[in-house]
């Protein structure tokens, strides 16, 4: 692969501005935990199940879309009491597990019987009694993670017995029925016609849900409910029809939203390969809580990074809100910005895939000449990033015949570049959802593209000076100039996301939703998952 | 909605009758695609020219079949349509208003109000179903649309749900707000319904004629009960951010229309 010569000077700058910029979202996430991380520490101990509703106002559901969405998972139950007795300041671990060594209740499920049934009563143990809780709630969560790390080494066995894709770029398809057993003919006919990865999209709105439903879901809307049990049945699936093809097809879903830590632990425990996690994602276009977004997401990435998964960030997005061109340095910043803070969770740079996207007007002159320069910024500047390629968008506009053209010149962009994972596009992208002939033409479109140039990823070496290289020097140069006025804020990234530097959007650091479930961490916490996970960070530095 | 058949030539053209046009008048040539649930193969292309032949394709021509997966066929089909198409009895549905880009609907405000348009948007009641309101607000939008949050030229807040009317009266009084965009997704005994009689209500109690244009939306409403309800619009089912914002050019700005 030929990279571009980038001046090492801005290079090193920009990644040290980056650093700077990003330190106060790692301190503030120190200093606090929310109510998503202390349930995905019950659910790292095991605990699962939900309750009905019952009286509780909200409950009314719609007519027909009944289930998913209906029932208090039990880790919510017991964090939302825990907080309501003695407070969420030191953690859910040890008065939970007080309760349990002082003979509460037997273990874990019971207790959340008892919590169920408004008998529990939580204390805040003291002394001995404190090392005891801390003890077995480590153990319980150390459970959990040998659990994750179980599936790990299972993904790597499986893909040394059955081999990766053949070749770079990996052909990422998305399925979304919303019913999980229609989801699951669908990715497995996906996996047979060439996709590698399949993503499962969510039901819209479940970023915003403040729980994660429980079991296996058939009635999400436009995309399939995120839950532990729709990833063990995806997953088993994939299993069956990798066998069949001798190659490992991988499994994506969203760590995003109000529950990104539950999320992620959920797919560590279900083996799933590949995990939407944005810095700024939820907080910019999901008017979630920045506190709560970067406290959720530290937890989440160091649990990827645990469980060998690959993090897809959403780059993309910039490009469909604000201009390709006069933005394009904006997805440099925040692919800088992702890198420092997945690296400061825990995660190689084989894990990221910073995403970037083909979205400038084709009507443009030199537009592709503008697309490769940025894509191979991204590739230059990430050189061991399996870099995530997304198809165009906003320029597809129902004239299904261009958009065709346009996905292939996307796919040869791809190709020419050495885009790690392409996200298939569609020519029917704001037309309708993907038919089955959609997918099939477009799968068409990538293997003519790849098989016919794949090759010229080894040709294709833009000379120094020349236009391409110009315009990533300017691109780079003005994303380090963005990147100083960040770093310079007295809150780094807090502030800058507060002003609305990124996209027309402000959101300050006290608005958006998910603030009431974040916590100031007394010295004294316990989160026995954090412990395990940081001992690894630190074990691997 | 200008590709109806009014093209120039309308002065000069009086045939009220046309066919499609492959390369030459009248040839009625037209293409489809689309796939059987068929294993490929002379069966599968005979079912297909069945199909065309039963849409008005005569004769049709089955230039392209490709297998999908072991039990699906695609083709692609040419052939010439026997139907005429009286462009005397097209009739056009007109929408009261323009639908509008959002660089249209930013440069309307800014050309017509010199502020930012002020927009409140809230779920009333018990009802904590934000998925509506957020889909016309957010960014993130909705149908491959930025929600209403994007527009430079507007100021919104989104109160999110179970929002007390009189909490939505105070705020839209402190704000000045020019909208209030309300969303109900709850049926239950025509809780949407009681909602916005007691939304109007208590806003022309307030305000008076001095009240935000009032929008309620939400998938079991009927567009058709705005002055009913007492409020300015409803929006059923399926309504895009689009086509909120070419609303409220539409209604707050006079000559907002490009």
């Amino acid at each position: 692969m030929n990279a571009l010569a980038l001046d090492p000077v801005l290079v090193g700058r920009a990644r040290e501005l980056a650093v700077r910029a990003a330190q106060p979202v790692v301190d503030l996430a120190r200093r606090h935990t929310t109510v998503s991380v202390e349930r995905a520490v019950l659910r790292l101990a095991g605990l699962t199940g939900a309750d009905p509703v019952t009286g509780s106002g909200d409950g009314e559901g719609t007519d027909g879309e009944g289930g998913a969405t209906d029932r208090v998972p039990w880790v919510n139950r017991v964090v939302d009491v825990v907080g309501e007795q003695v407070g969420l300041d030191r953690g859910v671990a040890l008065p939970v597990w007080h309760a349990i060594c002082s003979g509460a209740a037997p273990d874990l499920p019971a207790l959340a019987a008892s919590v169920g049934a408004g008998t529990a009563r939580f204390t805040l143990p003291t002394g001995a009694d404190a090392e005891r809780a801390r003890a077995a709630a480590r153990d319980a969560v150390a459970a959990g993670m040998a659990r994750i790390d179980a599936n790990r080494r299972r993904r790597e066995q499986l893909v040394a017995a059955l081999g990766d894709p053949p070749r770079r770029p990996w052909i990422y398809l998305i399925v979304a029925t919303g019913d999980i057993h229609e989801d699951i003919p669908q990715a497995q006919a996906a996996a047979r016609a060439g996709a590698d990865v399949i993503a499962v999209i969510r039901s819209t709105g479940q970023s915003l849900l403040d729980f994660v439903p429980e079991g296996a879901t058939r009635t999400g809307y436009a995309g399939t409910y995120a839950t532990g049990e729709n990833f063990r049945l995806m997953r088993a699936a994939l299993d069956q029809v990798s066998g069949e093809l001798g190659r490992y097809v991988r499994l994506t879903n969203y760590a995003s939203g109000l529950c990104m830590p539950e999320i992620a632990v959920l797919a560590g425990l279900e083996r799933l390969d590949m995990m939407l996690n944005d810095a700024m994602y939820g907080i910019l276009f999901r008017d979630i809580n920045p506190r709560r977004t970067f406290v959720d997401q530290r937890f989440s990435r160091m649990v990827h990074a645990r469980a060998g998964i690959v993090i897809n960030t959403g780059e993309d997005n910039y490009l469909t809100t604000a201009d390709a061109v006069d933005a394009a340095h904006t997805v440099t910043v925040s692919q800088l910005l992702n890198e420092a803070l997945a690296r400061e969770a825990g995660l190689a740079d084989w894990q990221l895939g910073l995403g970037h996207a083909f979205e400038i007007d084709p009507d443009l002159p030199d537009s592709f000449r503008l697309e490769l320069a940025h894509a191979m910024l991204a590739r230059s500047l990430f050189p061991d990033a399996p870099l995530k390629w997304m198809p165009p968008t906003k320029h597809m506009t129902g004239d299904v015949f261009r958009g065709y053209l346009l996905d292939g010149f996307f796919n040869l962009a791809g190709a020419l570049t050495g885009q790690g994972i392409l996200l298939v596009g569609m020519m029917t992208e704001a037309v309708v959802t993907p038919w089955l002939s959609d997918r099939d033409l477009a799968l068409r479109n990538v293997r003519y593209v790849l098989d016919a140039a794949g090759g010229l990823v080894e040709d294709f070496a833009p000379p120094a000076g020349g236009f391409i290289d110009r315009r990533a020097h300017t691109v780079l140069t003005e994303a380090v100039a963005l990147l100083q006025r960040i770093a310079e804020h007295p809150q780094g990234l807090i502030q800058a996301i507060a002003d609305g530097t990124f996209g027309t959007t402000r959101r300050p650091p006290d608005g958006g939703r998910g603030l009431d479930g974040v916590v100031a961490l007394d010295p004294d916490a316990c989160n026995p998952a954090l412990e395990l996970l940081e001992e690894e960070v630190v074990a691997r530095a | 909605m200008p590709e109806n058949g009014h093209s120039g030539h309308e002065g000069r053209d009086v045939r009220s009758t046309v066919r499609p046009y492959g390369d030459t008048t009248g040839d009625g040539m037209v293409q489809v695609s689309f796939t059987l649930p068929v294993p490929p193969g002379p069966r599968a292309e005979g079912a297909a020219a069945q199909l065309a032949a039963k849409m008005g394709l005569a004769p049709a021509l089955v230039v392209h079949s490709s297998g999908i997966g072991a039990g699906f066929t695609f083709f692609v089909v040419y052939g010439s349509v026997r139907h005429l198409v009286d462009l005397d009895a097209v009739q056009v549905a007109e929408r009261a208003y323009p639908l509008l880009s959002p660089s249209q609907v930013d440069a309307a405000v800014r050309a017509g109000l010199r502020r930012k348009l002020v927009v409140l948007g809230a779920c009333i009641g018990t009802d904590a179903h934000t998925v509506g309101i957020d889909a016309i607000l957010n960014v993130k939008g909705f149908a491959g649309e930025k929600g209403l949050e994007h527009h430079r030229e507007m100021a919104v807040t989104n109160l999110g749900a179970q929002v007390a009317v009189p909490a939505l009266v105070a705020r839209a009084r402190a704000e000045r707000a020019d909208a209030v965009l309300v969303s109900q997704v709850v049926t239950q005994r025509d809780a949407h319904l009681r909602n916005t009689r007691e939304l109007a209500a208590a806003f022309r109690q307030a305000m008076g004629e001095d009240r935000p244009l009032l929008v309620v939306g939400g998938p079991r409403f009927d567009p058709a009960m705005a002055a009913e309800l007492g409020v300015d619009k409803v929006f059923g089912r399926g309504t895009t951010p689009g086509e909120v914002a070419s609303y409220l050019v539409h209604a707050l700005i006079p000559d907002g229309a490009p």
